[in-house]
């Protein structure tokens, strides 16, 4: 960038008087614009060096800041409770374990599990959660954090945590910190129908509500870009009716059909997986977060033969072409990171912890000893007197009560009784 | 260039106020341990301790390292000025009759209690944002505990540590039920230890074997305690403990041998460079006594006796940092064998199939002397079919007596005698022991009481449905499928009836 200005600088003052010298005689002029010509060239030399080199750097800034997001955050939601659904859990958990594979930190995931299925007393292998039948791939693991579980998992915290409408006490790992460069996955899975989404089996969310939640995120700047990926029966109503910029859908069935499950397994006793996450874990499994797989392939995924409904995708709202989107601008966390190889060295300076280390052995000497609490002191309790009730004056009800009594009384009876009462 | 700037922030970061604290004395400790337990029913306990203490004031300002003391339970004691907290998460419960005490016990699901500092101002406010950051540390649904179900007790519950005056008004205490604990509760628990499931007593702390248990409890208890002797300062204790019984019947196949690679299927390969203590001891107290033999494998060097909750126990020690007993090339894996084979050594189930065959069970017992044994069975009633029921259903039906065939130990012995020689009511079972002879007694039958159907009910269904019948589809067919003309009124005599009745029978119209 900086090489193009000098070369426009020399190529300004080259022209100006290449057009003055046309007025002075001729022979003059020619040799006037000789040198003009030289230097000319050698500016448009400049010039071209000066753009390649810029467009170079260009290349690079671009390549470096590609994809426009700067961080990643994934929103995982299981709404299904009950041992038979068992496959929800899996496929949200399947999901969870590709994205903390490719990178995404369990402080940038939200999982939301509205039932255990791990540790349920129906469970014949503790502590697992199976995607291939013969127990092939635990999908818990042994590192997992479920941020929203059980009765948690409602149609409120869910939209709270998208729209960041959350209580002050809630705790970090439970908030959805996204700001303006942030791409996020959001992946629901569960019980649907046409244009709605059910909650744990008491509640549902509407596509309109999304919709409007992912409008109030927009507004709010919360996300760079957002996948959204639903694996329920009708699920492509879910996204008919989004109108916020920069969101792409992806859906396991349309309008109508059904999504299926894949298999189940005889020992467990329920179906593990649905068809289409099942294929598109199988999909993830062979990313890594070098990979340049990018969306087109991940719309192929599970065609009809394989999953018997039809999944489909909308990118209208999205502004780059989705052959553009790597996987992992959404399923990953690829960071840029330049390494160098200078060393620093290290001092230690530990003059000032020393210092108040001895502090706390002064100040040792001067007290008197502590002891600890007995733990059924008996004669105690039973000589505690209980606390007095703090003293409320009587409620607005109490007094217009009594007031109506009074009233009744003095006109039933006359007003001389009056002075024998009070 | 443009890396080496953060790299120089890093630097100034580490050169700053507090500086590099590689020479200062460690002014935090970590002992953890683990006892083995085998219970007398067969199961084996297992309980995990693991101690950190922190020789600091935390009430002070500007405290920012944290060495062995995990931060984030530092910063919640300095924030909101806690002098206890006691956190459970437990699935199972203790039972008590066949495992004997436990060491610490806790309710099923989550408890949490919590001495405040008497300079907290509003403890309710605190107290609800206390639960909010550990639901959130702890990845449970602690953000449900809210005034509905908090307590202040007012004579139970004082404080476990150092405490000068116990103002109950500063105590809560809440418990919930329906709290799960699963991986991801043991995942951030596990965080929290020095060494963090990588060396040391944490590597046997696998998920998939247990939650596998009969009992699980997970608790951290953090408490102010002595420094020394002398007791004029205060240190700040954190325990994480973790208790767990392996069941013999899940885990062991009945067997009851136990090790380390059977409950955990992990060996001690490390201990904890961090820790100053890891030990391992294992209950030793039936080791002595004749009637039980219980080989521990390797032997232990020292043991420890005492009183522990009334009885007098014997624990054999494996102490980790000692060289001798594991180093690089040997793992640990402690062994416990039972001797003698065990008491109740034959059971026989066979479950009935409907209209098959039916319930078989045979159990050998050894009853001990001047006691009571019960034996019970719980059984569901089914409904038969309507046609398996017997004339008289309402009597109820039987079930055949229970058999029992006992060898009797005898007063006096008897000697064997020649069956033709003696008299025929002391040849009925063959003697081969005089010091016992054998009985078979039965018990009586039982009598039960089906729930029996109403058998009248398809009479009553038939009637009905025939009366509709006929009466609705009847009216209908009729309406439907005759014609109907006026009739003349009949006016002759009694020849001209009978030649009517002929013509009809011909079928001529009538006259």
């Amino acid at each position: 960038m900086e090489s193009q200005k000098p070369a426009g600088l020399l190529y300004g003052t080259a022209s100006a008087p290449s057009g003055a010298g046309s007025l002075k005689p001729a022979n003059m002029a020619v040799t006037y614009c000789f040198s003009r010509l030289a230097t000319a060239l050698v500016a448009v030399l400049l010039l071209s060096f000066g753009s390649v080199a810029a467009s170079h750097v260009e290349d690079q800034a671009e390549q470096f800041f590609r994809s426009g997001h700067t961080n990643n955050w994934a929103v995982l939601v299981c709404t299904s409770r009950f041992w038979f659904n068992y496959r929800h859990v899996a496929n949200t958990l399947s999901v969870y374990r590709s994205v903390k594979r490719l990178g995404i930190p369990d402080s940038h995931i939200v999982l939301m599990l509205a039932d255990d299925m791990a540790c349920n007393p129906r469970n014949p292998k503790p502590a697992t959660v199976f995607s291939h039948k013969n127990m092939e791939l635990n999908v818990y693991g042994d590192d997992v954090e479920v941020d929203y579980r059980s009765y948690e998992v409602t149609v409120e915290n869910f939209l709270r945590v998208l729209t960041g409408r959350i209580p002050p006490s809630t705790p970090r790992s439970k908030r959805l910190l996204s700001d303006d460069r942030s791409n996020i996955l959001i992946y629901m899975t569960g019980h649907g129908g046409n244009g709605f989404l059910k909650f744990q089996d008491s509640e549902e969310i509407t596509n309109i509500e999304l919709a409007d939640a992912f409008e109030q995120m927009w507004q709010k700047r919360r996300y760079n870009e957002l996948l959204f990926i639903i694996d329920t029966c009708q699920g492509a109503s879910m996204y008919e009716r989004f109108y916020s910029p920069n969101i792409m859908a992806l859906a396991s069935s349309q309008v109508g059909e059904d999504s299926l499950s894949h298999q189940p397994d005889p020992a467990i006793g329920v179906h593990l997986m649905d068809r289409y996450t099942f294929y598109v874990l199988e999909f993830l499994e062979e990313i890594n977060p070098a990979s340049q797989t990018n969306m087109n392939d991940l719309f192929q995924v599970c065609p009809k033969s394989l999953c018997v409904s039809t999944p489909g995708h909308r990118t209208d709202l999205f502004q780059r072409d989705p052959k553009n989107v790597l996987i992992t601008d959404f399923f990953g966390s690829v960071r840029k990171v330049e390494i160098t190889t200078e060393t620093i060295n290290l001092q230690q300076g530990s003059e000032i912890m020393e210092s108040s280390y001895k502090e706390d052995q002064m100040d040792e000497e001067a007290m008197e000893p502590l002891k600890y609490a007995e733990q059924l002191p008996v004669a105690q309790i039973i000589h505690q007197k209980p606390k007095l009730k703090d003293w409320h004056p009587p409620g607005g009800f109490i007094l217009g009560l009594w007031a109506l009594i009074i009233m009744v009384f003095f006109k039933t009876y006359g007003i001389k009784h009056m002075k024998f009462i009070f | 260039m443009a890396a080496a700037m953060p790299l120089a922030l890093l630097v100034l970061l580490l050169l700053g106020p507090r500086g590099w604290c590689l020479a200062e004395p460690p002014r935090d400790s970590l002992r953890e341990e683990l006892v083995v337990t085998p219970l007398p029913s067969g199961d084996v306990a297992a309980t995990f301790q693991f101690r950190t203490r922190w020789d600091s004031e935390l009430q002070r300002k500007g405290v920012s390292h944290y060495r062995l003391f995990p931060k984030a339970l530092g910063q919640l004691i300095s924030k909101y000025s806690l002098r206890e907290l006691h956190l459970s998460f437990t699935q199972g419960f203790w039972r008590t009759r066949y495992w004997g005490p436990p060491f610490l016990q806790a309710p099923s699901g989550a408890e949490l209690w919590v001495w405040f500092q008497d300079t907290v101002t509003d403890v309710d406010k605190s107290w609800k944002e206390l639960s909010n950051v550990l639901s959130g540390i702890f990845c449970a649904s602690l953000n449900f505990i809210d005034s509905t179900n908090t307590v202040t007790p007012t004579a139970s519950f004082k404080p476990l540590g150092l405490a000068n005056d116990t103002d109950h008004y500063f105590l809560r205490y809440a418990v919930l039920p329906r709290e799960v604990v699963c991986t991801e509760n043991l995942t951030p628990w596990k965080k929290l230890l020095p060494c963090s499931s990588k060396a040391g007593l944490s590597v046997l702390l696998k998920a998939d074997r247990l939650f596998h248990t009969s009992y699980h409890s997970q608790a951290v208890h953090i408490r102010p305690v002595c420094r020394n002797a002398r007791c004029t300062s205060i240190s700040w204790e954190l325990r994480q403990t973790l208790s767990v019984v392996f069941d013999a019947f899940i885990t062991g196949q009945g067997k009851k041998d136990w090790s380390l690679f059977r409950m955990f299927s992990r060996t001690l390969t490390e201990p904890c460079p961090l820790a100053s203590e890891s030990r391992v001891y294992v209950d030793i107290t039936s080791y002595n006594q004749d009637n039980e033999t219980l080989e521990v494998n390797p032997p232990p060097t020292t043991t420890y006796q005492d009183i522990i909750l009334g009885t007098r126990k014997t624990y054999a020690i494996y102490d980790l940092l000692d060289t001798a007993m594991i180093n690089n090339s040997r793992n640990l894996n402690i062994q416990l064998k039972w001797k003698r084979p065990p008491e109740n050594g034959y059971i026989h189930y066979q479950p009935a199939q409907d209209r098959l065959q039916p319930h078989l069970l045979e159990m050998l017992i050894q009853l001990p002397a001047n006691s009571v044994t019960k034996v019970s069975i719980q059984f569901e009633r089914a409904l038969l079919k309507w046609t398996e029921y017997t004339p008289d259903p309402n009597h109820g039906f039987y079930v055949s007596p229970s058999v029992l065939s006992a060898l009797v130990p005898s007063v006096v012995a008897a000697k064997p005698v020649d069956w033709e020689e003696s008299p025929l009511f002391n040849s009925l079972f063959p003697v081969s022991d005089g010091s016992n002879y054998f009985v078979r007694l039965y018990t009586e039958p039982l009598l039960v009481n089906l729930p029996t159907p109403d058998f009248s009910m398809p009479y009553n269904v038939i009637c009905l449905t025939c009366t509709v019948v006929a009466v609705c589809y009847g009216s209908f067919y009729n309406l439907l499928t005759r014609t109907f003309h006026i009739e003349e009124p009949r006016t002759g005599g009694l020849a001209k009836r009978l030649a009517n009745l002929i013509r009809r029978a011909r079928g001529v119209p009538p006259l």
